[in-house]
């Protein structure tokens, strides 16, 4: 019964702040719709209208309609050369990204069932050039396969070539850029903004006064868990809806699935956030902690932007050590393919695993720290 | 002492407490009881151990040996709702209002429903707060969130109330006004502990501890231990030119153990054993009789830890001396400062002549930093000009800034610098190089004692230390004019007395002075005063002339500061 009071005054009081706070509310709800903004719109990694040369060696009627596909295509922007040495000093300079040549037998090649082009891109971009690598040969294949259709239309061909991207047939880069920006924003909450409130208590000494009343340390610990909880999962539900409605990111998996998968998730990134406060009782130090050891890795460690089997071996190792790396697969899944649960399981326990050891190392650093 | 035991609210029984394997001891052994029903007050220098002792009341902190019960429970098993504790800084949340602060502490405490109507109603009249229930607590002044701070703590009856340095910059009219609310909580029979850095308030409570290094020198009555110094105690009228020489003189004899101006007199205290002849000495260097002096808690303090320092001052000894050129040196005229609507500081008027000292006193948010950031040319005036040595501060800023030396009120060194590094870079700054820069930084170590912490990062030095320290920083280009801004604020009584020696001896050499102090001991010093209020100046003169406004011979300039504020609310309101 007093217990009951004491903690729903608690949670009163943890609710009045976060209202009044302007800062609170700037990271809990602005900060991820500019993040979903910046994700959706701003940062695309598919390659559209890219700058390409293509040099022409073979004259013949196969070669010009390959050509005409490349320029019709709505990824490249082509400029016709006669030989790639001309469009050397060109790529090296960055006025196009690859150089596609159609090589001198490219008719001969083709009437024996070949026809093989050459791609020259640019290594210094490496996303760009292996995205201009597919996208090249995926104009040539599309080529191939019209050209054999076409072809057929008087033979009737024994095999139709189609291809199916599978989940995510446009490839668009924002269906899993905007899931995975999810993860980034309740990293945020539950680390970041957790790490910000307790190590303001301490600073302002509220948390001393607190100390002197009847409430249990573990009891207050709980009053900041359950609101920053609270708070991570209504923003995971705003960049949800934005996601779907703005962005038309589709939703295959349930409302379940993903409630449960951003929960236990949860679970080890408050754990982080009170165990960087409870150790360094300074927002501005807490901030950059928190920063360093859950904001960055979940941006470049996760496999959230980067693929992670692309990473050199120590940094995939170092991967594994990132929460965030669990969540990932699992948001992505949830909304491109749908409730997956033999995919789930196993990373919820390892973020469950995660949010135990958290708790017990914050349990033994308060206990130390009150003495 | 046994019965004292049994009835104590609060125990401690040789408690101990070391914070690191080479630290020195935090609490050494202090034997401390509470009693209920009376007022015990924990006095001490800073870093004596004062907080430590409180937080281990309160059950923070859990000694190395020795125990602590409070009614009769060991304090880690004790219904915390029992113990009412104020923190330095209060423990209020800034962004809750006043009432929701009073009733997040009511819940934590358990207060019964039922009785909370009127136990909110009582404490908000009690504090004088019922008007501001709705404004955030961030948004009180330092008087009314200490006030509040303390509704806090009492939310519900506690048996014992700690609280840590409540007066700890904060202005004599919200300090007595504190004083008189928990004097009336002793009245019901609360035990109270209260930790001061102001002797006069020890003075007034029922028992006092005097912690020194984490050991209790004295406990007791106040009385008994103000006792120590009777019969040691004189006092001598001077002329006002002659007073600080006088001081110093005095205070140079072996006989003389501290000494301090009190307006146009000077208060001395000789050492212990000190005969007729000693008096018969000092009255040749006073050139007067002198009349013996109610001992005051502060003189035994002093005593007891040691006497304070000589009168001479190295740093003056060794300090360039000041040509008189006929000009005021520090010169206010029709000073205002606005922000937007609000005025900070309001046609500000005074002229300090060469080698005085002038006073700015005031209540906390008064306007005195204001006017102090404006001489100092860190902020531009509204309207009004003033001059520093002559060049005008619209004009000359840079010049003007070359000639003063500037104490800021929070420490302003740089925390991750060594001690040296820091004058290295402040001798720098005002323009010494070489064999001179090297010259003043050896004579600022030696002059402040700094040997032992040259190559300490300031940061960690302790409160006394890092004043000394910023006083050195300002004086190293022995520039004409002194500006300082609560220079003493949370020291103790002896570096107080070390820094006035100081700033005399400087005085004398030519230097002219301006200094904000909330001590009001501090302002017996000036040569005048400007008393200011809501960014008005409302009063002006010397301390005696202060004083003399009360209308009571024994006036002291505490009842001065609060009567002259007083009379302005009283033409306020009638307005």
């Amino acid at each position: 019964m007093m217990r009951g009071r004491r903690f729903a005054a608690m949670l009163m009081k943890e609710a009045r702040q976060i209202l009044r706070d302007p800062s609170t509310f700037i990271i809990a709800f602005l900060l991820p719709v500019m993040l979903l903004f910046l994700m959706g719109f701003g940062v695309n990694l598919d390659a559209s209208r890219t700058h390409i040369g293509l040099s022409i060696q073979d004259d013949g009627a196969a070669a010009r309609s390959l050509a005409t596909s490349f320029q019709n295509s709505r990824y490249f922007d082509v400029r016709m050369v006669g030989t790639a040495s001309r469009m050397t000093d060109a790529l090296i300079a960055g006025h196009i990204r690859a150089i596609i040549v159609i090589p001198q037998d490219f008719g001969r090649q083709v009437a024996k069932g070949g026809g093989d082009i050459q791609i020259i891109t640019d290594g210094s971009l490496p996303n760009t050039a292996s995205f201009i690598a597919a996208y090249a040969e995926g104009v040539r294949a599309h080529w191939a396969a019209a050209r054999a259709a076409d072809g057929g239309a008087a033979m009737t061909p024994p095999i139709a070539v189609s291809s199916r991207f599978w989940f995510n047939p446009e490839l668009a880069s924002r269906n899993f850029l905007v899931p995975g920006s999810i993860a980034v924003v309740m990293t945020m909450i539950g680390c970041l903004l957790t790490a910000l409130v307790i190590a303001r208590e301490w600073e302002r000494g509220t948390l001393e006064a607190l100390m002197a009343t009847p409430i249990g340390m573990g009891e207050f610990l709980l009053t900041k868990v359950i609101p920053y909880f609270a708070l991570g999962l209504m923003s995971m539900a705003l960049c949800t809806i934005l996601a779907v409605t703005l962005f038309h990111v589709p939703f295959r998996g349930s409302i379940f699935g993903l409630v449960a998968i951003s929960s236990v998730y949860l679970i080890p990134a408050l754990g982080q956030g009170l165990l960087i406060s409870a150790v360094f009782k300074n927002q501005f130090v807490a901030s950059q902690v928190a920063l360093l050891t859950s904001f960055m890795p979940t941006m470049l460690l996760s496999g959230f932007v980067f693929e992670i089997s692309s990473m050199p071996r120590i940094i995939q190792g170092l991967t594994y050590i990132v929460p965030a790396r669990y969540l990932i697969p699992q948001l992505q899944t949830v909304f491109i393919a749908g409730d997956d649960w033999r995919l789930f399981l196993p990373n919820m326990a390892v973020l469950l695993g995660f949010g135990l050891l958290f708790f017990l190392l914050c349990v033994r650093a308060t206990r130390r720290r009150i003495a | 002492m046994d019965d004292d035991r049994t009835a104590a609210v609060a125990i401690g029984r040789g408690v101990s407490k070391r914070f690191a394997p080479d630290a020195p001891m935090a609490l050494d052994a202090v034997d401390i009881a509470i009693l209920p029903g009376r007022m015990t007050g924990l006095v001490g220098p800073d870093g004596a151990g004062k907080t430590t002792l409180i937080r281990m009341l309160a059950g923070l902190i859990a000694p190395d040996s020795g125990d602590v019960t409070v009614t009769g429970v060991p304090v880690d098993r004790v219904d915390r709702s029992l113990i009412g504790y104020m923190p330095q800084r209060f423990g209020l949340y800034e962004d809750l209002t006043v009432i929701e602060n009073l009733r997040l502490y009511a819940d934590l405490r358990a207060l019964p429903l039922e009785e909370r109507a009127d136990r909110f109603a009582r404490l908000l009249e009690f504090t004088d707060l019922a008007r501001f229930r709705n404004r955030l607590a961030g948004k009180l002044s330092g008087g009314m969130k200490q006030k509040l701070g303390l509704a806090c703590a009492l939310v519900r009856d506690p048996a014992l109330l700690l609280l840590d340095e409540p007066g700890v910059g904060v202005d004599p009219v919200s300090r007595r006004e504190l004083w008189a609310l928990v004097r009336g909580l002793v009245g019901d029979g609360i035990g109270v502990l209260w930790s001061t850095a102001y002797l006069d308030e020890a003075e007034q409570c029922d028992t006092v501890f005097l912690l020194s290094e984490g050991r209790v020198l004295h406990s007791g009555l106040p009385e008994d231990l103000t006792g120590r110094a009777a019969g040691r105690i004189w006092q001598a009228p001077v002329e006002q030119a002659r007073r600080r020489a006088m001081l110093r003189e005095a205070l140079d004899l072996a006989s003389v153990i501290d000494g301090a101006v009190k307006g146009d007199a000077i208060r001395l205290m000789l050492a212990d054993g000190a005969g007729r002849d000693d008096v018969a000495m000092l009255e040749q260097v006073a050139g007067g009789p002198l009349t013996p002096a109610t001992p005051r808690f502060e003189d035994a303090f002093i005593d007891l830890l040691g006497g304070g320092p000589g009168g001479t001052s190295a740093l003056a000894r060794d300090y360039r001396t000041i040509a008189d050129d006929g000009g005021a040196a520090i010169e206010a005229v029709g000073l205002t400062k606005r922000f937007g609507d609000f005025t900070a500081a309001s046609d500000i008027c005074f002229s300090v002549p060469r080698g005085q000292v002038f006073g700015l006193l005031g209540p906390n948010g008064a306007g005195k930093s204001t006017t102090f950031k404006m001489l100092c040319g860190l902020l531009t005036p509204t309207e009004g000009t003033g001059s520093v040595a002559g060049k005008d501060l619209r004009h000359a800023r840079a010049d003007a800034r070359q000639s003063l030396g500037y104490m800021a009120q929070k420490f302003s060194l740089y925390g991750d610098l060594s001690v040296r590094q820091n004058l290295r870079f402040f001798a720098g700054a005002y323009g010494l190089s070489g064999r001179a820069a090297a010259d003043a930084i050896d004579r600022m170590i030696a002059i402040f004692h700094l040997e032992g912490q040259v190559d300490v990062n300031s940061g960690g030095l302790p409160l006394g230390f890092r004043q000394r320290l910023a006083l050195a920083c300002a004086v190293m280009h022995q520039p004409p004019v002194l500006f300082l801004d609560e220079p003493t604020s949370g020291v103790d009584p002896i570096v107080r007395r070390e820094f006035w020696s100081h700033i005399n001896g400087l005085v004398e050499r030519g230097v002219s002075v301006l200094v904000t102090t909330h001590f009001m001991e501090e302002a017996e010093y000036c040569d005048r005063i400007a008393l200011i209020y809501r960014a008005e100046q409302i009063a002006t003169g010397t301390p005696d002339e202060l004083k003399a406004q009360v209308g009571r011979p024994d006036a002291t300039m505490e009842d001065a500061f609060i009567a002259l504020i007083e009379a302005s609310d009283a033409r306020r309101q009638a307005a």
